[in-house]
């Protein structure tokens, strides 16, 4: 049986379809992120003339020691927002899957706060709660927020929920006759979680840091409001892109964010290669053992991380809801009338037109192309190629994403010119900007789907497509849902590449709220963001129900 | 198969209506009609105040106006100098036009009522590539509560020697001048008030950085964070002081009695091919006394020299600005900076 199925793989139809998409989604892919990203990165060799410069600006840029200390910066404060991001995120999708305490999915939505809010409005909650006049603070215990301290706890509620998301996948897709046969043989649970329930996990977990730590490391609205004198490179591209309008030296900063992600290709290949465990036709669904003390354990930790991001909200709603805060505590509504020269509500409702279009387009765009990635066979080179690109969207800062486009698309000579300006290309770098974390969630529930679908499928002279439609997508649902929510959420919140490429009669409101922010309308912020947040949670709740009906 | 059609009839519909949200189609000809764009760097609330007089004027020119702030528009418009998207821009740090005139991206335009203007407030050029129309100044925003806290009142933050006063030791907060032009104009205001020539300029910035709890990346922020109480002493600039004061903050607005480092907000025309004639008609109309006057509520300083009476000025508001030579800043502004980031930027990491 064995020869057969290794003489079966060596001999995989060349199938002209695969070929087509797989064709055109790198295309896609190729042209909306290589080419922008090469227009500008080929800056990073050139001087401000425009004539090649070789490594003179890497030279220039190691040779300031003020610039090269963020690198170091940046890495400290990566490693420790991946240890803490990737340990409760672990924890506390463990405890909503694997365990049986209340509240689960009171849990759930609160662990995903963070993302439902533009970041810029979490340093405003931290700077009330830990800042110099926060809550905390003036009870005694000064942390010190403006600097490495702020930047990391900022980054690991940054990161948590992203975290908390890919192990709930992995977790929930699990095998229970794994567990049976434990109790059968008598494995104690310690045993369990060692010998099965880890290395199940281990793809998942690679991911995990590799997404915390290039977050965490390409992140700039933390360090911008409450970094304080801690240089990290993301804050290092914005003085050179903003600041002295070096897009040369932005450029050089901009090669060196994508380092992890060049790193992490090479050992996700290394992980994913080894990867056994599958979801096939005799899979049964686990049951949970009772165990109150397991329980009682989980349910504090996650109380805790729980209550934390309430603090966080409510914090900020003592802000929206008071006079002057510190100075002036009397309760008034005042905040909650809009100022129309920000762009009113109006900008609310292009902010959800958007991120619509992102969430549809996206989640297609996103799982077709992991379908190629993982089920399509023979193409060697094509296939890699597109595995390499796949991860590196998400060690591209969206500063960099929204500059390279500027060069990219607003050149005459580029037929593509006339999405600029349109909403077309907010949706287009929407779904580039956000491209890496969906694939990982569609890539680890197809890894999860038997190959013997495939199988029996060319056997029996099914078309790929109808495959790919009957069984791919219906047993991938939950995933796609996942990914369409995911797009959905962060295009409400994001700013960094935007801001460059929104115009004048599309604004939105995350960038609204950035302006209230830089303008001191704290409170306008917070009552835009109670929006936002708002019909972020209606469509999670929209996701829950999809996903209970199928 | 439901699925699938279903996908495919979101597909086709999302595609539908991306392609019909196309932006709307270049200009017509005429001086008083037509769409035009502007770039500006002013206050949200600033832009729709000052406009209400240009739309009572010219009801058929229509204006797209992306607001951001200074460094993010001006990088905007060096991105795409390949193919301008802005016609013009409106109030925009000078030291930016200066960067944009250098790159060759200004068209010179001489707008009606540029002899009104001051010399100090425009470009030197025969035809000026850029009209100033306000200014703004180094000013120091104290949190008078936070302040009696230690021991001080009022009277005892006057002027920039009075910031070295060790009491406030990690109390004063001042913007980068490597991320934003507030922190860069006081900087060299600081070089050029002790002599540009010598090294006491950096001398005192250097007793300045041992008080200093932080340099942030926004020329406001400073202000807000004087207002919310998080530092003492916000090194800042006027308008974000006086603003924080009116939402209710306990703060006063102090100007250096040594003088204030400036820099003011301008107008250019954008070099494009097409340039639209629309455009000089809104260069005029934004240097006109209806704008000057709307200029002049919210700002004291404006281009023509007649400001209005504001607090914490008492004289004449012009004479608080130093003598800035713009020239020697913009030529030296790579140097400054480098400098700065040498002797300040890589400490303050280890605070």
């Amino acid at each position: 049986m064995a020869i057969i199925y290794s003489i079966k793989r060596n001999f995989v139809r060349f199938n002209t379809a695969q070929f087509c998409v797989l064709l055109f989604i790198l295309a896609i892919f190729t042209i909306s992120f290589v080419f922008p990203l090469g227009t500008l990165f080929s800056k990073a060799f050139t001087g401000e003339n425009g004539a090649f410069a070789g490594f003179a600006n890497y030279k220039s840029y190691f040779g300031n020691p003020s610039l090269s200390v963020s690198v170091w910066n940046t890495i400290d404060i990566s490693l420790v927002t991946t240890i803490f991001s990737t340990a409760f995120g672990f924890l506390y999708a463990y405890a909503i899957t694997r365990t049986k305490i209340l509240g689960k999915s009171f849990f759930k939505y609160v662990a995903l706060v963070p993302i439902f809010i533009p970041t810029v409005v979490h340093a405003l909650g931290l700077v009330y709660i830990f800042g110099r006049q926060g809550v905390i603070t003036r009870l005694g215990f000064d942390i010190e927020l403006y600097g490495r301290n702020g930047i990391i706890i900022s980054e690991i509620i940054y990161t948590f929920p992203q975290a908390f998301l890919l192990f709930l996948v992995a977790l929930e897709y699990v095998d229970g006759r794994l567990y049976e046969a434990c109790e059968v043989m008598g494995v104690k649970p310690l045993r369990q979680f060692l010998h099965v329930t880890l290395p199940e996990m281990k793809y998942t977990v690679v991911n995990t840091i590799f997404v915390c730590f290039t977050l965490a490391f390409t992140d700039f609205g933390a360090p911008k409001v409450i970094g304080g004198n801690y240089n990290v490179l993301a804050t290092d591209i914005y003085k050179q892109i903003a600041g002295q309008f070096n897009m040369n030296m932005g450029a050089v900063v901009g090669t060196l964010l994508l380092i992890p992600a060049i790193i992490s290709f090479i050992t996700g290949r290394f992980v994913s290669n080894k990867n056994t465990s599958t979801l096939n036709s005799k899979t049964i669904p686990l049951t949970i053992s009772k165990n109150p003390v397991r329980d009682a354990t989980f349910f504090l930790f996650c109380g805790f991380i729980a209550t934390f991001f309430i603090l966080l909200i409510i914090s900020l709603f003592i802000g929206a809801f008071t006079t002057y805060y510190p100075y002036d505590l009397n309760l008034t509504l005042k905040h909650f009338i809009f100022n129309q020269s920000k762009g009113g509500i109006g900008c609310f409702f292009n902010s959800v037109l958007m991120s619509v279009a992102s969430a549809v387009l996206g989640s297609i765009f996103v799982f077709v192309y992991s379908y190629m990635m993982e089920k399509a066979e023979g193409f060697g080179i094509l296939t890699k190629y597109g595995k390499l690109l796949s991860l590196l969207p998400l060690a591209v800062p969206g500063m960099v994403i929204g500059v390279s486009f500027i060069f990219f698309f607003n050149s005459e000579s580029n037929p593509l010119h006339f999405i600029y300006g349109t909403i077309i290309i907010l949706v287009l770098s929407n779904i580039i900007h956000y491209f890496s974390v969906p694939y990982l969630t569609a890539t680890g529930a197809l890894k999860k789907l038997d190959r013997e679908f495939e199988m029996v499928a060319e056997s029996m002279n099914i078309p790929c497509w109808q495959t790919f439609f009957r069984v791919s997508v219906p047993l991938s649902t939950h995933a796609i849902a996942e990914i369409a929510m995911y797009f959905f959420v962060n295009s409400m919140v994001t700013v960094s590449a935007i801001v460059f490429l929104y115009s004048a009669n599309f604004k939105i409101a995350a960038i609204a709220i950035t302006h209230m922010e830089e303008a001191g309308d704290i409170s306008q912020a917070a009552a835009m963001s109670l929006l936002i947040l708002l019909v972020n949670v209606a469509v999670r709740m929209l996701y829950h129900i999809i996903k209970e009906k199928s | 198969m439901k699925v699938y059609h279903c996908i495919l009839i979101m597909f086709c519909a999302a595609i539908l209506f991306l392609i019909n949200c196309k932006k709307d189609e270049p200009v017509k000809d005429l001086r008083e009609s037509g769409t035009i764009t502007v770039y500006t760097a002013l206050e949200d609330e600033l832009v729709t105040e000052y406009l209400k007089s240009f739309y009572v004027k010219y009801p058929n020119i229509k204006l797209k106006v992306v607001r951001e702030s200074t460094g993010i528009i001006t990088a905007r418009l060096i991105a795409e100098k390949e193919n301008p998207q802005a016609d013009v821009v409106w109030g925009t740090a000078a030291s930016s036009m200066l960067v944009l005139d250098e790159r060759d991206q200004l068209e010179p335009y001489t707008p009606k009522g540029i002899e009104r203007i001051l010399p100090k407030f425009k470009s030197d050029k025969p035809t000026p590539t850029w009209v100033g129309i306000t200014a703004w100044e180094t000013a120091f925003i104290v949190n008078t509560v936070e302040l009696a806290k230690l021991g001080l009142g009022p009277t005892n933050i006057k002027s920039f020697d009075d910031l070295l006063n060790p009491k406030l030791k990690g109390h004063i907060v001042m913007s980068n001048p490597n991320s934003s032009g507030t922190g860069f104009l006081t900087v060299a205001g600081v070089l050029q008030l002790k002599d540009k020539n010598t090294n006491a300029g950096w001398d005192y910035l250097s007793k300045l950085h041992e008080n200093v709890n932080q340099y942030v990346h926004s020329g406001s922020k400073p202000a807000k964070m004087a207002a919310a109480g998080e530092c003492i002493v916000g090194v800042s600039f006027g308008y974000a002081g006086i603003s924080q004061k009116q939402k209710g903050a306990p703060v006063i607005t102090v100007f250096p009695t040594e003088g204030s480092g400036w820099d003011m907000e301008a107008n250019a025309l954008i070099k494009k091919k097409n340039i639209n004639p629309a455009a000089k008609t809104f260069l005029d109309w934004a240097i006109s006394d209806e704008a000057m006057e709307s200029y002049k509520t919210m700002y004291p300083i404006i281009s023509t020299g007649k400001g209005g009476n504001y607090e914490g000025f008492n004289s004449d508001p012009i004479k608080q600005l130093i003598d800035n030579d713009f020239a020697w800043t913009a030529s030296n502004r790579e140097a400054i900076l480098n400098k700065w980031m040498t002797l300040f930027d890589s400490k303050s990491a280890k605070k």
